[in-house]
C-alpha cells in the first residue's frame, strides 16, 4: 500500500516537473512586462556625439534639402544673444539632442487612477515635453503650433510608442539647421535594465531628404536630478530691435570652419544624404587624410569643449 | 499495477535527464522579432568617429581608464597590419558601430548568425550554452550568448539579448582606443518600423565594460535599416587605417 502511494506521488510529482520544464524551457526565456516603468529621474550617457563641437557650420549625419541647408547656413548664433531670443528655447528634439536628463513623472486620474500621461520636466533651455496616454484626439492641423508640439503616446510590445505634431517652426540642431511645422517626430522608449535608450525620428517634409534618426542612452539615476534655474535674460551687446544677426548663405564666414579642422569632406559637414551611409566611406577613402594628433583636450573631458578657431 | 507504474517513472525519469534543449521549443520557432535579412548601417551619429578615422590620440566621449591612455597615444596601424591585427578594430565591442551591411541569419535552430560585410565578420549568437570541456581561444568575435526577452501574451514583441567574452583584445574605434580580453559586451537587440511604411529599423543598445581600459561602460546604440535584398551586400577585407 505504501509503495503504491509512493510511486503514484512520484509519478505525479515527475509530471508536473516535466511540464514546468517543458513550458519554461525555450530558450531562455524571460519575460517582461508589457511595460516599464517609465517615471524617474534619468541621467544621460555623454558617449554619442551628435553636436560634435558645435561649430557654427555642423550638419554631419544630416541629409538636409537644399532650402534647409541654404537656410541653416543663413543663421548666425548671435541670435542667441538678443535679449528677446535668448530665452527662445530649443524644440522637442532637444530632449535627445541636448545634454541634460529626463526627469519624468506620471499623472493618473484621481477618481480611476488611470495614466493620463507622462511629463518630462523642463530643463534651463527646453520647455518639456507632456506625452498624452489617455488617447485623446490630436488637434486640428490649424490649431496652435508650440515649440513643445503636442504628443500622444502608447504603449506597443512593451515599447512606449509616442507622436509629436503641432510644433512651430525650430531647429533640429543648436547650429541652426531648421525644421518646419509640418515636422513630425516620433518616439520609441525602450528600456533595458537600467538603460533607457531614446530613439527619435524626425520627419520634414520642407527640410529633411530623410528622417533624422537619433538613438541616444540615458542611465537611471537613484538620486533625482536637479535642473539649474529657469532662464533669466540679460543684457549681452544687442539692443532691442537691432536687426536679427544672420549671413547671406553663400556667405558664412564659417562654412569651412570645421571642415579644415578634422579634414573633412565638405559635401558630409553641410548634410548631404549620400553621407550616411556605408558607401560614402568607400568613396571617400582615397581622398581622405587624417588630422594630425590630438594635442589638446583629446579624452572625455574635451566633450564638451568648444574647439574653435580664430573668428574669420 | 505496480510494475507498469514503476515503469512510468523510470520513463518518466529518463525523460526527465534528457537536456532541456531536446524539449525545449527552438529559439528560432519562439523569436517574438525577426531579425533575419539585409541591414544597412544610417550614420547620423559619432559621424566622425565612425565614417572617418579620427586623429591618433583622440579618445572623447569613451571613459578610458587611465591603463588605456599609454596605448592609444602609441597606436600604430602599420605595425598592426604587420602583425596580422588589422581585425582589431572589427571586434565584438565594436563592429555594430563600423559602418556596413549586416546579413543575420538561422545557422541552425539555436543559433543566430550576423554576418558583416565590414571586415567580414561573422558572429554567432547561441541560445544554447557550448558543451566543450576546455576554454575556447579567444577570438576577435569572442563567444556569445543569446536569449530571447519576451512580453507577455496578448502583447507580441521582445527584444534580443546577448552577452559576449571570450575576445581578442582590440579597438573600439579605428584609431587604437582599446579594449581588453577581460572586456564583456552586452547588447539588446529591438526593431521597430519607420513611420508610414518607412520601413524597419533595427536598434543595438550596447554596453562595454573593460575593467582594464574603461573606468566606465561604454554605451552606444547605433541603427540600421531593413534592405530588401542583398544586392549592396559588398565584402571588403579588414584593414588598420581605413
Amino acid at each position: 500500500m505504501l509503495v503504491d502511494l509512493v510511486i503514484r506521488r512520484s509519478v505525479l510529482t515527475l509530471i508536473v516537473v516535466l511540464v514546468a520544464r517543458v513550458a519554461f524551457a525555450q530558450a531562455g526565456p524571460t519575460v517582461l512586462p508589457g511595460q516599464f516603468e517609465f517615471a524617474g529621474s534619468w541621467a544621460p550617457i555623454g558617449t554619442e556625439d551628435v553636436q560634435n563641437d558645435s561649430v557654427p557650420v555642423d550638419y554631419l549625419g544630416l541629409a538636409l534639402t537644399d532650402e534647409g541647408r541654404t537656410r541653416a547656413l543663413s543663421y548666425d548664433e548671435s541670435q542667441k544673444s538678443m535679449v528677446e531670443r535668448q530665452c527662445q528655447g530649443w524644440g522637442a528634439s532637444y530632449a535627445v539632442l541636448g545634454p541634460f536628463g529626463l526627469r519624468i513623472s506620471r499623472q493618473s486620474d484621481p477618481t480611476t487612477n488611470r495614466l493620463v500621461s507622462y511629463t518630462i520636466d523642463p530643463w534651463e533651455d527646453w520647455n518639456g515635453m507632456t506625452i498624452w496616454m489617455d488617447g485623446r484626439p490630436r488637434p486640428s492641423e490649424h490649431a496652435l503650433h508650440t515649440q513643445a508640439g503636442f504628443t500622444t503616446g502608447r504603449w506597443e510590445g512593451g515599447v512606449l510608442a509616442a507622436r509629436t505634431t503641432h510644433m512651430q517652426v525650430g531647429f533640429i540642431r543648436k547650429t541652426g539647421v531648421p525644421l518646419s511645422d509640418q515636422a513630425t517626430i516620433d518616439w520609441r522608449f525602450f528600456r533595458h535594465d537600467n538603460v533607457l535608450t531614446v530613439l527619435m525620428v524626425a520627419r520634414d517634409p520642407v527640410y529633411l531628404v530623410e528622417p533624422e534618426i537619433i538613438s541616444k542612452g540615458f542611465r537611471l539615476s537613484q538620486t533625482p536630478l536637479d535642473f539649474r534655474d529657469p532662464c533669466v535674460p540679460g543684457y549681452e551687446g544687442r539692443e532691442p530691435g537691432d536687426p536679427v544677426p544672420h549671413f547671406a548663405a553663400d556667405e558664412n564666414p564659417f562654412v569651412d570652419e570645421f571642415v579644415k579642422l578634422y579634414n573633412l569632406p565638405r559635401e558630409a559637414v553641410l548634410g548631404y544624404r549620400e553621407t550616411l551611409y556605408p558607401e560614402y566611406r568607400k568613396k571617400i577613402k582615397d581622398t581622405y587624410v587624417p588630422p594630425p594628433p590630438c594635442t589638446a583636450d583629446c579624452g572625455v573631458a574635451g566633450n564638451f569643449v568648444r574647439r574653435r578657431g580664430p573668428t574669420p | 499495477m505496480r510494475r507498469k507504474l514503476l515503469a512510468i517513472v523510470v520513463v518518466m525519469f529518463a525523460a526527465f535527464c534528457v537536456p532541456a534543449s531536446v524539449h525545449a521549443q527552438r529559439a528560432r520557432d519562439v523569436a517574438p522579432i525577426d531579425l533575419t535579412g539585409y541591414w544597412v548601417s544610417y550614420v547620423t551619429e559619432n559621424w566622425r568617429y565612425r565614417m572617418v578615422t579620427p586623429a591618433k590620440g583622440e579618445y572623447r566621449r569613451i571613459p578610458v581608464s587611465p591603463a588605456g591612455v599609454p596605448i592609444i597615444n602609441a597606436w600604430d596601424p602599420v605595425a598592426d597590419t604587420r602583425a596580422g591585427n588589422q581585425c582589431k578594430s572589427y571586434g565584438a565591442a565594436a563592429i555594430m558601430n563600423v559602418p556596413g551591411r549586416l546579413h543575420i541569419t538561422w545557422q541552425d535552430a539555436d543559433t543566430l548568425r550576423v554576418d558583416t560585410d565590414a571586415g567580414t565578420q561573422t558572429r554567432l549568437f547561441r541560445f544554447t550554452a557550448r558543451t566543450s570541456s576546455s576554454a575556447a581561444k579567444p577570438t576577435w568575435q569572442g563567444e556569445s550568448a543569446a536569449r530571447w526577452e519576451q512580453v507577455p501574451a496578448p502583447e507580441k514583441g521582445g527584444s534580443l539579448r546577448v552577452v559576449t567574452s571570450n575576445m581578442r583584445p582590440g579597438y573600439l574605434r579605428k584609431n587604437g582606443v582599446p579594449y581588453s580580453e577581460r572586456a564583456t559586451v552586452s547588447e539588446h537587440v529591438d526593431v521597430t518600423s519607420l513611420p508610414d511604411g518607412g520601413g524597419e529599423l533595427l536598434l543595438v543598445t550596447t554596453v562595454v565594460e573593460d575593467p582594464v581600459y574603461l573606468n566606465a561602460p561604454y554605451i552606444t546604440s547605433p541603427h540600421f535599416k531593413r534592405e530588401p535584398d542583398g544586392s549592396k551586400w559588398e565584402p571588403t577585407p579588414c584593414s588598420s587605417t581605413w
